[in-house]
């Protein structure tokens, strides 16, 4: 159950890689309820579909992707993988 | 009295890989439940457990404050683990989020200062130091106990990154055994972390001598 909540407080921590590792982008999740930009007027609609996008979307099965090394972080059954390789530890 | 999470879903064969909740995992259920008023005063946002394992003492932190009063965040190297801790979420109705990662890694840049209550029952049982590394290596069963010298070689990497995740008003609560040698820990994490420490609950469980030990600013 990979709420964006929780996918939001996730970075990359392979070894050396500091920055620009986050956020963590997602492979395959099209959802385009939230506009690009934050709107003038932040009214109840924007409010719901907020709420949706940030607290009941739910990634069961994909990846992410660290936006500087590349590194992938599988999720399966709802569950982040976050684990590295013993080379990948800083 | 907060009940027990419910986690008659878990099986027999669960339990070959994932720790079963023990004396070590009821004495920090019953410290959290003397804590309880204190916990909610705090209004945390912010739980993080370490080694969530099948997820009781994380779901039992959901019944002390309300499903969705605070995000629940998991953690276990043990991916049966992490599979037990989402579900036992489930069968309580807490939403916790369970995440199969190494202490705190994934987590420690963007949790800087946040995290309210802090939890680790940890791998804590002395052994010799290449059986605390290979337990750590296959995360099954043996990472829930082996580790290593005095049993502080994982918690030890742990205390390192504890001041740099709790909130003003955060608490860490920390499981440990007499050989863990407490003084010692508690004097670490003053003397470095500038963290103060109380000991919340002790008690022996046939030859353990367990400790529930809370670190704050
Ligand atoms: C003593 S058990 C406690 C389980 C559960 N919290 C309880 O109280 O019943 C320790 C747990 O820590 C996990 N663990 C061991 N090393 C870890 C590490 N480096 N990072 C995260 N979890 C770890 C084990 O897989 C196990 O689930
Ligand atoms: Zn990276």
């Amino acid at each position: 159950m990979v709420r964006l909540i929780t996918h939001n407080l996730l970075a990359c921590h392979v070894k050396n890689c500091t920055s620009n590792n986050f956020p963590l982008a997602f492979k395959d999740l099209g959802d385009t309820s939230l506009p690009a930009e934050q709107p003038d007027m932040i009214d109840d609609e924007f409010l719901q579909k907020l709420h949706h996008v940030l607290l009941e979307i739910h990634v069961e099965e994909g990846s992410m992707v660290c936006p500087n090394c590349n590194h992938v972080y599988p999720i399966s059954n709802g569950i982040p993988n976050m684990l590295l390789a013993e080379h990948e530890i800083g | 009295m907060i009940p027990t999470p419910d986690l008659s879903h878990l099986t027999r064969q669960d339990y070959e890989h994932v720790y079963e909740p023990a004396e070590d995992t009821f004495l920090l259920l019953d410290a959290l439940e003397q804590e309880a008023s204190e916990l909610k005063e705090i209004r945390p946002l912010v739980c993080l457990e370490i080694g969530s394992g099948s997820g009781c003492v994380s779901a039992f932190i959901g019944g002390i404050l309300g499903p969705s009063a605070a995000l629940y965040l998991c953690t276990d190297i043990n991916a049966r683990a992490s599979r037990c801790t989402l579900t036992t979420g489930r069968q309580n109705k807490v939403p916790l989020e369970s995440m199969i990662a190494s202490l705190a890694l994934p987590l420690l840049s963007r949790l800087k200062h946040s995290v309210d209550i802090l939890l680790f029952n940890p791998p804590y049982v002395p052994t010799v130091i290449a059986e605390a590394e290979n337990a750590q290596g296959t995360a099954d069963i043996e990472g829930s106990w082996a580790g290593g010298i005095d049993g502080m070689q994982v918690t030890d990497i742990f205390l390192q990154t504890v001041e740099s995740l709790l909130s003003a008003k955060g608490r860490f609560y920390l499981v440990a055994v007499k050989e863990n040698n407490i003084p010692d820990i508690r004097a670490r994490m003053s003397d470095r972390h500038g963290l103060q420490s109380k000991i919340v609950m002790q008690r022996r469980a046939g030859r353990e001598h367990l400790f529930v030990v809370q670190f704050f600013r």
